[in-house]
C-alpha cells in the first residue's frame, strides 16, 4: 500500500466510507439513478433537530433586513411600477461569519455523535473557518486542506485570510498549490488521522442549510403575510441553493422562484496555475457553479447531497466589477460592510428587481464577513498588482483575467441569463454514450427539474448534433 | 540557528510534476504539487534544512524549513482610484433618495 497518487486514489471509496460511516451503496438504484430523498431522510435528523442543534451553537436565526435605500436605487432604473423590494438575510451574523456555520454545525454534531476525535475538510473558503470554529466548540481536532498558492508561492489574499481564521480557532491548515490533487492530499490526511470527513456535500452538509430557507419563509410570512416571490442564492458547489430551496419548500413556500447567481469567470481555467491568481473571486463563480450543477457527483463523496438543478428556476451571471460595485453600495446606502463573495446574489438582485413589480419581494439569502484579504479593496489591489486593468465602463464587456470593469452608473449593473436547457444538455452529455432506460430518463427528469419528454427532446438534440 | 519548539513554516513537494494527475492544463502539469504547513520545530535547525514539525493537530510533518515565526501579512490593499470613483457615483446617483 503506497502513497502514490494512483494507489491512494484507488483506496478512495474505502477511505471515504471510514471517514463518514455512511454506506452510499444502499441508495443506488438500477441504472444511473439513486434514491436521493431516502439518503437525505436516513440521516436521522428532522428540521426541528437541526434547528435545535444550530441554536445550541449560536448558529442561525440571523437578521432579515430590508434594504430600502438599495432597493430605491435599483427602482431609479426601473420602469414605472417596477423595482421589487430587496431583503438581505445577514448570514455574516453567524458564528465564524457566514452561512457555512449552518453546514458545519451538522457535520461536527455527527462527528461527535459517532465518536471521532477530529474532523477534516477540503475547502479554501468560509466553510473552513466554520468547521474550525464549530470543532473548537465541540473539543474536536480539526484539519483544513486548502488550495492557496500558485507555483510562484503567491497566495490568494482571501484564502490566506481563511487560513488565519482557521488557525485562530486552533485548526491545522494544510496549504497546497493549484490542482485537483488537493483531493489526494485530503484522502491521505483522512487515512492517516482517521478523522471525520466534514464534507460540504454529505447529507449533513446540506440539511444544515435547510434552516436558512425555513427561516426566510417563516419570517417573511410573519412580517409581510406572504412568502418571498424570489430567493437568490450564490451558486458554487450547489449546496447553498439546494439546502435553501429544500427549507423553503418544507416551510410551505413552494411557489417562490429560486434563482442561482454566479460571478462570470468564463475563460479562466480552474486548474490552471497561471489563472489561479487572475480571478478576484475564489468561490461563487462559474468555474464551480457550472460543473457542479451539471455533474454534482464530481464532489468528494460518492453521491452529492447538493443537487441544485433539482430546485433551480433560473441561473444568472454577474461580473466581478458589478459585485464590487454592489458591495460598495451596500456599505454606503445601508451601513452594512460585508465581504464581496457574499454579495454575488445581491448584485443579481439589483438587476433582477428592475424586472419585477415594486410590491414583489426578493430575498438575497446570504452575506459574509469581511476583513483583511477578503475585503473588496484587498482583492482589487491584488488584481491590479497582477496586471489586471481596473476600469469604469460597461461591466458586460469585462474579460475575466484581463480586466475588471466597474459600472460607471448603477444603470449599467445588469445580469446575464444562463439558459437552464444549456445546463441540462451538459448534464445529459455525461450519460449520452450509454443506453438509457425509462427509469434513467425519469431520474434525469427529476434531477433536472423538467419532464421526461423534455429530457428525450434534449437527448435527441445531442444525438443529432453528433451526427 | 532556530531553536527547537519555535513556530515555523515548512515546504514540501507532495507530487513532483511527473507524478501529477493526468487531466491538468499544461502550465499546471509543468510544476510540482506543493504543500506549506506550520508547526513547532522538533529539533533546532536552520532555514533550508529538512526538518520535522508537530502541527496544530499533533501530527508530525516533514519538509524544508522556509520561515521562522511566520505571521500574517495580508491587508486591505492599497489605493485604487476607480474605487474612489464608484463611491462618488453611488453617492451622487442616490442623493435624492430618502
Amino acid at each position: 500500500m503506497s502513497d502514490s497518487y494512483l494507489d491512494v486514489m484507488s483506496r478512495k471509496s474505502d477511505i471515504m466510507k471510514e471517514a463518514l460511516k455512511l454506506d452510499y451503496d444502499q441508495y443506488e438504484l438500477e441504472g444511473i439513478a439513486f434514491d436521493y430523498e431516502k439518503m437525505m431522510q436516513d440521516s436521522g435528523y428532522s428540521l426541528d433537530d437541526v434547528r435545535k442543534i444550530q441554536m445550541e451553537n449560536s448558529v442561525g436565526n440571523t437578521p432579515l433586513i430590508e434594504l430600502t435605500r438599495l432597493s430605491a436605487y435599483a427602482r431609479k432604473f426601473s420602469a414605472e411600477g417596477y423595482g421589487a423590494r430587496i431583503f438581505l438575510k445577514d448570514e455574516a451574523a453567524n458564528i465564524s461569519g457566514s452561512f457555512k456555520a449552518r453546514r458545519a454545525a451538522m457535520s461536527i454534531h455527527q462527528a461527535k455523535k459517532l465518536g471521532y476525535k477530529g474532523v477534516a475538510a477540503a475547502t479554501s473558503g468560509n466553510y473552513g473557518a466554520a468547521v474550525a470554529a464549530l470543532a473548537a466548540r465541540a473539543g474536536l481536532k480539526c484539519i483544513i486542506v486548502q488550495e492557496c498558492y500558485d507555483s510562484g508561492g503567491i497566495g490568494q489574499p482571501e484564502i490566506i485570510e481563511k487560513a488565519r481564521a482557521c488557525e485562530a480557532y486552533g485548526a491545522e491548515v494544510i496549504q497546497l498549490s493549484v490542482g485537483p490533487e488537493l483531493f489526494y492530499e485530503f484522502l491521505k490526511i483522512l487515512e492517516e488521522t482517521k478523522y471525520f470527513n466534514a464534507s460540504l456535500y454529505s447529507p449533513y452538509g446540506i440539511m444544515g442549510i435547510e434552516t436558512l430557507g425555513y427561516e426566510i419563509a417563516s419570517e417573511m410570512m410573519n412580517r409581510e403575510h406572504k412568502y418571498p416571490d424570489m430567493v437568490i442564492c450564490t451558486n458554487a458547489g450547489g449546496g447553498n441553493l439546494t439546502g435553501t430551496a429544500r427549507g423553503l419548500i418544507k416551510a410551505g413556500a413552494k411557489q417562490t422562484t429560486i434563482v442561482a447567481a454566479s460571478v462570470d469567470l468564463s475563460g479562466l481555467h480552474m486548474a490552471s496555475d497561471h489563472d489561479f491568481n487572475q480571478k478576484s473571486f475564489t468561490t461563487g463563480h462559474t468555474g464551480f457553479g457550472i460543473p457542479f450543477s451539471t455533474f454534482p457527483d464530481r464532489s468528494d463523496v460518492p453521491r452529492s447531497a447538493a443537487r441544485p438543478m433539482r430546485y433551480m428556476d433560473q441561473y444568472v451571471l454577474v461580473n466581478q466589477g458589478s459585485v464590487f460595485f454592489i458591495t460598495e453600495t451596500l456599505a454606503l446606502l445601508e451601513g452594512l460592510e460585508r465581504g464581496p463573495a457574499g454579495n454575488i446574489s445581491l448584485a443579481a438582485a439589483f438587476s433582477l428587481a428592475q424586472t419585477m413589480k415594486k410590491d414583489q419581494i426578493i430575498v438575497v439569502q446570504e452575506s459574509e464577513y469581511t476583513g483583511a484579504g477578503k475585503h473588496m479593496k484587498a482583492q482589487v489591489s491584488f488584481a491590479f498588482d497582477r496586471g489586471i486593468k481596473i476600469m469604469l465602463g460597461d461591466p458586460l464587456n469585462e474579460k475575466p483575467g484581463k480586466n475588471i470593469i466597474f459600472p460607471s452608473s448603477g444603470a449599467l449593473l445588469k445580469h446575464k441569463d444562463l439558459p437552464l436547457d444549456q445546463l441540462r444538455v451538459s448534464y445529459i452529455k455525461h450519460f449520452i454514450d450509454q443506453p438509457l432506460s425509462d427509469h434513467d430518463i425519469s431520474f434525469l427528469a427529476e434531477e433536472l427539474n423538467t419532464t421526461s419528454t423534455r429530457i428525450l427532446e434534449l437527448k435527441e438534440g445531442i444525438d443529432e448534433s453528433k451526427k | 540557528m532556530i531553536e527547537k519548539n519555535t513556530l515555523v513554516q515548512i515546504y514540501k513537494v507532495v507530487l513532483p510534476y511527473k507524478n501529477r494527475a493526468t487531466n491538468l492544463p499544461s502550465d499546471t502539469r509543468d510544476v510540482p504539487f506543493e504543500m506549506r504547513v506550520k508547526g513547532k520545530l522538533l529539533k533546532s535547525a536552520n532555514l533550508g534544512d529538512m526538518v520535522e514539525i508537530t502541527t496544530a493537530s499533533h501530527r508530525i510533518e516533514s519538509g524544508v524549513l522556509i520561515a521562522e515565526k511566520p505571521y500574517y501579512r495580508h491587508s486591505f490593499g492599497h489605493h485604487i482610484q476607480v474605487l474612489e470613483n464608484i463611491k462618488e457615483i453611488i453617492l451622487k446617483e442616490t442623493e435624492e433618495l430618502l
